[in-house]
């Protein structure tokens, strides 16, 4: 139930109500109501709307091959979601440049219906020479706004835009132990304007307890010198309470995650996890790796400010530009060039 | 025990020894000389950054030879590949050992990696071209040996395969130094995983033909089993650490986790010991043999086969390469003399066409010459005669101006006679 209302503080809170007449006027902080209207009630209208449009939420991975994108997004939403490449035969070798693959599922839970759609870059950063690997990505990204920005544009827009905006993309990182590689801080520095960046520390059960935090420890400080913003962004907090509940979370960010789908018996309980020689790591496990953290961050807490802070913010920035760039978009309605100019 | 001089050179009659005679000592001297001596070993390490290459070379040598003092390469940020060579003194036993330890930090770490195998194929390179100047000189007492004779290759333990970067490399380091693939980091694979692994590596290995170093057979059983089961774990799947744990009262080096000890030296959790083992303990020495048989010889008769074969066409050098330098020699004098004697001739007729052509080139202008010349003179000739018959004429012209004016002078004497005659007539009047 907590997690609940933690999701739909998120909403955009009701208007304060209107001020019975034959009450003071008042500040706008707290007039006392005199007894009970209904107007809590409007949760529930939300969440009864909600459950039955049901929501898209798009996630990208992004990172190189064999840093297990694909397992992890399978552990994340407890379901085969994505065709893991274990065995790889000879067509499925490293493509000679950044593919854009999506795929996409309906899953239910609760009676809320999610069309997940997960997006993966097959050959980022596989090649001898990585120039520019994340334009074909960045194209991606800005293609879909450009979808988004012409049915909203449009005359007779549909009721319910499809939305394919990335929501959040997962950059994996390799788990060196040193530093950020080159490609890296490239690739975020280009995207983290664009979109929500949550960078992962993959594989991590390489790392002893030690070199995780001081890894985690340098990752952090030189994302903040080379000036890269990841999901939480500092700039939209939006009072102290986001801010006290984000600051928590980018001290633990990046997330050392480890993925896996299948299962073990540990003291009796079934559990996700690997089995190694001297111990089976389990995913759910806060002492072994930090998945349960990024689930929880991801899903239970901060989905639909994702969405908000890719529709909102992302979003927008791409349209003014787009907008300011050409001097307006071609449809040639007086209803677009309203919608326009209101929003301008 | 003197052989008999008509016996088959292949085989040598065994005699058997009727008494003791002590050439069975011969080992032990060998053995004290290469004590005395000492032994040397290069070994060079490749692999992106982060792979644990220096940790897995504390363990294997059980030195701290990158500590906290003298970080190693891993710690420093490089923009560039770099190779960079640390010498350590071991002694163990008597026995002295002075490794070299040949790292490449930078490699594989650049957004563009194109060509990053250049530095290192520079290096070994001109350790290779040392060595064959040492040998070539005239006071060969001193000749180091800084031959590179392994080289380690680090492989990302993705668990897919070998990336593009790992077959350019080996593809070009293969047919000059030993190179033994390892798989880096290999806590991170569960057991099935690391099978599933090393056959996806190996099979991409023989794809592209890469020629990893092969254990020698040996005719030994006990040798030949071992040697078959460290071909089956080829590449070997390491994990390096110097820090001892305490696992069920025992003192172990390994790897901490929440979940458990990763034992280095245990055979079931990672092949270091087989690594060890395979590059210290038995097979060293292979290793500089087949460095010095094969790769060594390989570059030395690329290089001298460049050196005298200057000039001649590539086409024919192909069967030349197993000739000794000095049968070359004759050959490429031989092909030098005839060809200075085709120019010869060669130049010959062109000279004697050039002079054809020069006299040709003469007559012609000689020729021509004359041609004018008589032109010239009948021109001469004509303007003569013009000029005589202008004459003539204009002498006729004066000889008739000249008769006129005597007749006119006669006229006038005679019309002046007249007068008087008339004035002298008149008179009368």
């Amino acid at each position: 139930a907590s997690q609940n209302k933690t999701k739909q503080n998120k909403t955009p809170k009701p208007v304060v109500p209107a001020k019975p007449s034959h009450v003071a006027p008042h500040s706008s902080r707290g007039s006392a109501l005199l007894g009970y209207i209904g107007i809590d009630t409007i949760i529930e209208q939300m969440r009864k709307k909600t459950m039955k449009t049901g929501f898209d939420f798009n996630i990208m991975v992004v990172g190189q091959s064999g840093l297990g994108k694909s397992t992890l997004v399978n552990t994340l939403f407890k379901s085969q979601v994505s065709r893991r490449t274990t065995s790889w035969s000879r067509d499925e070798k490293i493509p000679k440049t950044v593919e854009i693959k999506s795929v996409s599922h309906v899953i239910e839970e609760g009676g809320v219906k999610m069309k997940l759609t997960v997006v993966d870059t097959p050959g980022f950063g596989d090649q001898i020479n990585n120039e520019n690997c994340w334009e074909p990505i960045s194209k991606y990204i800005n293609e879909q706004y450009e979808k988004f920005l012409k049915e909203e544009v449009n005359i007779a827009r549909k009721k319910r835009i499809p939305d394919t905006r990335v929501h959040c993309c997962l950059y994996f990182i390799s788990p060196t132990g040193h530093s950020l590689r080159q490609l890296d801080i490239e690739f975020m520095k280009h995207l983290s304007r664009v979109v929500n960046i949550i960078p992962v520390i993959a594989k991590s059960d390489t790392l002893t307890l030690d070199e995780k935090t001081e890894f985690k420890q340098r990752v952090r400080k030189e994302l903040e010198a080379c000036g890269i913003e990841c999901y939480p962004q500092k700039e939209f907090d939006e009072d102290m309470e986001d801010k006290s509940d984000n600051d928590k979370i980018r001290e633990a960010m990046p997330f050392a995650v480890v993925g896996s789908d299948k299962e073990y018996q540990v003291n009796g309980k079934r559990v996700l996890g690997r089995k190694t020689a001297w111990g089976v790591v389990e995913v759910e496990n806060p002492n072994h790796c930090e998945f349960s953290l990024l689930r929880d961050f991801m899903i239970r807490s901060h989905l639909q400010d994702l969405k908000e802070v890719t529709h909102n913010i992302h979003y927008e920035t791409y349209r003014a530009k787009r907008l300011n760039d050409n001097g307006g978009l071609h449809p040639i309605t007086s209803s677009g060039q309203d919608t326009q100019e209101s929003n301008l | 025990m003197i052989e008999r001089p008509d016996t088959a050179v292949s085989s040598v009659a065994q005699r058997n020894l009727e008494g003791y005679v002590g050439f069975a000592n011969l080992p032990n001297q060998v053995y004290r000389k290469s004590v005395k001596r000492g032994f040397e070993f290069t070994l060079m390490v490749v692999g992106e950054s982060g792979l644990g290459k220096s940790t897995l070379i504390n363990s294997l040598f059980l030195t701290d030879l990158y500590s906290k003092d003298y970080p190693g390469p891993s710690q420093r940020i490089k923009k560039t590949v770099q190779v960079e060579q640390s010498k350590v003194l071991i002694k163990e036993g008597g026995v002295q050992l002075t490794l070299t330890i040949v790292d490449t930090p930078g490699f594989g770490d650049a957004v563009d990696n194109s060509n990053c195998w250049q530095p290192v194929i520079n290096y070994i390179d001109s350790k290779f071209e040392d060595f064959l100047n040492a040998e070539s000189r005239v006071n060969r007492r001193q000749m180091p040996d800084n031959r590179v004779h392994c080289c380690l290759y680090f492989i990302a333990p993705s668990g897919h395969g070998l990336k593009p970067l790992d077959i350019e490399f080996m593809k070009r380091l293969h047919d000059k130094v030993n190179v033994i693939p390892l798989i880096a980091k290999a806590d991170t694979l569960t057991p099935e995983e690391c099978q599933l692994f090393k056959k996806q590596i190996m099979k991409e290995i023989q794809e592209h033909k890469i020629k990893i170093y092969e254990f020698p057979d040996t005719e030994d059983d006990e040798d030949s089993k071992l040697i078959r089961k460290i071909k089956e774990k080829m590449p070997l799947a390491v994990v390096g650490s110097n820090v001892v744990i305490e696992v069920n009262g025992r003192k172990v080096r390994g790897r901490q986790y929440p979940w458990g000890v990763a034992e280095v030296e245990n055979g079931e959790h990672c092949d270091f010991t087989v690594l060890r083992n395979m590059l210290i303990r038995t097979h060293m020495q292979d290793l500089k043999d087949v460095t010095n048989n094969v790769h060594y010889e390989n570059y030395r008769s690329k290089k001298l086969a460049a050196v005298t074969c200057n000039g001649v066409d590539a086409t024919k050098n192909k069967g030349q390469l197993t000739k000794s330098p000095l049968a070359q020699m004759e050959e490429e004098r031989r092909e030098h003399v005839m060809k200075m004697k085709k120019m010869e001739t060669e130049m010959e007729q062109v000279f004697e066409m050039k002079v054809k052509e020069k006299k040709q080139k003469l007559k012609d202008s000689e020729a021509e010459l004359e041609r004018r010349h008589e032109q010239m003179k009948k021109n001469l000739e004509a303007q003569y005669k013009e000029l005589e018959e202008k004459r003539h004429q204009f002498e006729e012209e004066k000889a008739n101006w000249e008769t006129q004016q005597r007749i006119l002078e006669q006229q006038k004497l005679d019309a002046s006679k007249t007068m008087e005659k008339n004035k002298k007539k008149g008179k009368i009047f």
